[in-house]
């Protein structure tokens, strides 16, 4: 018997993210996603170059509407980004912080772009590890509030996002200028992000250096859409298209927790048993089909998802 | 091996008469290749013919079927490697582990009935029971068997590598149809006798894939012609490799002794979390069967989804019939709720407003089976379409007021649906989880009866 081996003539884009002292930041690690050249985790044709990372949410205002569950890890922290994102690199460890500044949005707060501007750098000096910076999804506050940000972070080298096929000029000019890498999001649809990149790419910015976000479907709530189209960029990608080449994001905790299975209280379905067993898992089941999909870069919100995320990894890649 | 249509043309008689409604034996062979034909059209073709074509056109990934009755379950028959590419049609069987020796084994098998739940209007439950011979005792073991049936009323995969244990259950439960599964590559035609005689499937396990293709070779040569290939027993990187290149090797080649549905076990020294998600990577890629020893519902909720949403047609969402339904019992003051004829989107609400206790009508309009925001961002959920469907529910017949309830995420559509429909519109809370503090409290309308 003969093994199929696929032989592809493309690999995927490295994209890196942080940048240490010698990089003209003051991060103290870096993180480097893609490179692959099999579909993901098949050892037989060639080893992942790069572990997919591993992300942790952090909010710019103290989310009161999230679950126990979800709030009891930061408890002494919400409200506080700073010392929410030293919290997550102490306690938790993931590879990057991903700081949302949801408050810029109109039904969120509105608040002023200045003062995201500032706790990007609060967070910057806060914790060591390098960053995802999200807006708040309002094109015309996030809008505002990109150069100021992108400024902020400046040498930092950071991802952020993110941009669309309607709101990608401005994100595109302030990464540009302060040498940032692009987070680009598209609604569930191969053409779309293709369109995106070539969008952002026509701007001169480098196709090297945008991760694409096909949009998570959480489990039970649009995964199955999600997972091919991942697939199908993969695919795409591995077979030359160079406008598909980028790596893979998974925002996992942000739509996972949206799942009422994952943060319905016992009480109300005692059949559905814990909740602090069924959320974290909820979120870490999403995170591991999107992994075989194709992730490169998960962001999680509860840290036990990420942790069963790492041991997972090791598993997979065969680590003890 | 799949054949091409020269290997085909060899075999027909070649002389053109053109019976098959093809002018020539060639163009009648090509057909066939292509599947848009069938040998039957060709009234000439010998039994040579017959015999090697037939092989040729069964599918590349048996069919093997597990347990009798209602509760049995097929696996295999997969023809693609992406979903995208067609669908996945024959969803994994979930199979819990319950071991002889365990002292709990019979409220555990208890339980493993109760794993059974309704999501998007689907029941999705656990399959199978996995029962793990340890005594080495026949009887004792053939006792557990039947027991198991009936405390758990499921199929069983019986792990064994003991022929005496193996043939003493299924004395007892054979007519059943369960899965023998020995782990052992040993004595394999003793094994697949047993299953001969019993007309049972029997898993193959032969440490590597290349062992396993000689073994399912050895045992299709003594008799047993439904085989499940075990999949890996090492990390789940070796899984995950055996899993894809069993189904390449069947799919891409059309290897025949790797055409068969596969089982793989998660690790059962690894934390229930751990197990899961192995699990989950497993149900995504490829096994026809898992076996795990996870037994709460906190686990196995996030699995069953998880094979709903791989094993579901990517071309066509779940959808439910556009019209008006009543839940629970309303009256001609109940609120009328609006909302899409996708299957999740439906079952949620309805979920929500039963959980209200207020009796309600809820208005599904035809979206093409898309989402509240999927189908407003398609121009599919518009003033338009939710006035017709006003129109045609006969709403107005059943109401006193005029008053309808829009999905939160629809609020900017207000304006043009009271204009449209002329009914009064309120916006209700985004998500659905917000429905029955809305109906209980924030809701203007109609009057809500109470029925709790
Ligand atoms: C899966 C998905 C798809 C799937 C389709 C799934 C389907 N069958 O509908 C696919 C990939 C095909 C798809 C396509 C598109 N999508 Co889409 N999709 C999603 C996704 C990820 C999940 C949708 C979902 O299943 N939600 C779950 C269901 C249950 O939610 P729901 O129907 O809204 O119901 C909830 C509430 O609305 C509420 N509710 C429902 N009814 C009612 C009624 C009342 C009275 C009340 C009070 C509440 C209520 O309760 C439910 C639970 O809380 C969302 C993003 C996201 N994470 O939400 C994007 C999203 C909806 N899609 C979007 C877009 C733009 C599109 C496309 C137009 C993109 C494109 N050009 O390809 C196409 C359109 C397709 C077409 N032409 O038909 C956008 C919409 C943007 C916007 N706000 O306008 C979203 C939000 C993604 C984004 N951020 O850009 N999509
Ligand atoms: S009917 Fe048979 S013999 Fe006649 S042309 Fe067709 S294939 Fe050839």
């Amino acid at each position: 018997m003969e093994t199929v081996i696929e032989k592809w003539p493309a690999a995927i884009n490295t994209v890196t993210i942080g940048a240490r002292e010698d990089g003209g930041g003051t991060r103290s690690s870096t993180v480097t996603i893609g490179g692959e050249t099999t579909l993901p985790f098949l050892a037989f044709e060639g080893a992942p170059p790069h572990r997919p990372a591993l992300a942790l949410d952090i909010l710019d205002y103290s989310p009161d509407d999230w679950p126990e569950t979800l709030r009891e890890p930061f408890r002494e922290a919400l409200g506080d980004p700073a010392e929410w994102a030293g919290l997550c690199q102490e306690k938790y460890r993931p590879d990057l912080i991903c700081l949302r500044l949801q408050s810029l949005h109109p039904d969120w707060g509105d608040t002023d772009p200045e003062r995201a501007a500032e706790t990007v750098r609060a967070v910057l000096a806060a914790t060591s590890l390098p960053l995802i910076i999200c807006g708040c999804d309002h094109p015309e506050k996030d809008n505002l509030a990109f150069p100021l940000c992108a400024a902020a972070a400046a040498g930092e080298n950071c991802l952020i996002g993110f941009a669309t096929e309607e709101n990608y000029k401005t994100l595109t000019a302030a990464c540009l200028a302060d040498n940032h890498a692009i987070w680009a999001q598209s609604p569930i649809d191969i053409n779309i992000a293709k369109q995106v990149n070539i969008l952002i790419s026509e701007m001169g910015f480098d196709p090297k250096r945008i991760v694409i976000d096909p949009n998570t479907g959480a489990l039970g709530y649009g995964i199955e859409y999600t997972y091919s189209i991942m697939e199908r960029i993969r695919l795409a990608a591995l077979d030359g298209d160079k406008m598909l080449a980028m790596p893979l994001l998974g925002d996992v905790g942000a739509d996972a927790w949206r799942a009422k299975e994952a943060k319905a209280a016992e009480k109300d379905f005692p059949e559905w048993g814990e909740e602090n067993l069924r959320g974290p898992l909820w979120e870490a089941a999403t995170a591991a089909l999107l992994l075989q999909a194709g992730a490169d870069l998960l962001i999680f919100r509860h840290p036990e998802a990420l942790r069963k995320i790492r041991d997972h990894l090791d598993n997979l890649l065969d680590i003890a | 091996m799949a054949l091409t249509g020269l290997d085909i043309y060899k075999l027909l008689p070649k002389t053109n008469c053109g019976d098959c409604g093809s002018p020539t034996c060639l163009a009648f062979a090509m057909k066939l290749a292509s599947k848009q034909a069938e040998l039957q059209s060709c009234p000439h073709a010998s039994e040579e013919a017959t015999a090697a074509l037939g092989a040729a056109s069964q599918p590349p990934i048996r069919l093997v079927t597990i347990g009798a009755g209602d509760n049995r379950v097929e696996i295999g028959n997969e023809t693609v490697l992406f979903r995208h590419q067609e669908t996945f049609y024959h969803q994994t069987a979930l199979a819990v582990r319950v071991r002889e020796d365990d002292p709990e084994r019979e409220a555990r098998l208890e339980k493993i009935a109760g794993l059974r739940f309704t999501r998007v209007g689907e029941e999705i439950a656990v399959d199978l029971a996995a029962l793990e011979e340890e005594s080495g005792d026949p009887e004792k073991f053939a006792a557990f068997a039947l027991r198991a049936g009936e405390l758990s009323g499921l199929p069983a995969v019986l792990i064994s590598s003991s022929l005496p244990c193996l043939g003493a259950a299924l004395e007892k439960i054979g007519k059943s149809r369960p899965l023998i599964c020995p782990r052992s590559p040993e004595k394999i035609e003793d094994f697949a006798a047993l299953a001969r005689e019993h007309s049972c499937p029997l898993a193959v396990d032969g440490g590597s894939v290349e062992k396993t293709a000689e073994l399912s070779l050895r045992a299709r040569e003594a008799g047993a012609e439904d085989l499940v290939l075990l999949a890996g027993s090492g990390s789940l990187k070796e899984k995950l490799a055996d899993l894809t290149v069993i189904r390449r090797q069947a799919l891409r080649k059309q290897f025949r002794p790797l055409g068969y549905p596969t089982i793989a076990f998660t690790n059962p020294d690894a934390d229930p979390e751990a197990q899961a998600l192995e699990a989950a990577v497993l149900i995504a890629k490829y096994a026809g069967v898992v076996v795990t020893d996870l037994i709460r519902p906190e686990y196995i909720l996030p699995l069953l989804t998880v094979r709903q949403n791989i094993y579901t047609d990517p071309q066509k969402p779940i959808q439910v019939e556009p019209k008006l339904y009543p839940v629970g019992t309303p009256d001609r003051n109940s609120p009328l709720l609006v909302t899409t004829n996708f299957s999740l989107t439906y079952f949620t609400v309805e979920g929500e407003i039963e959980a209200s206790r207020i009796g309600a009508y809820l208005l599904v309009v035809d979206t093409e089976g898309t989402s509240v925001l999927t189908a407003w961002a398609a121009d599919k959920f518009n003033a338009a379409s939710i006035s017709r469907a006003l129109n045609d529910s006969g709403a107005a017949d059943l109401l006193d007021h005029r008053n309808l309830i829009l999905p939160g995420y629809v609020a900017v559509l207000s304006g043009k649906v009271e204009e449209e429909s002329g009914w009064t519109v309120e916006v209700g809370p985004r998500e659905a989880s917000g429905i029955p503090k809305f109906l209980k409290t924030a809701y203007r309308g109609g009057t809500g009866k109470d029925q709790s």
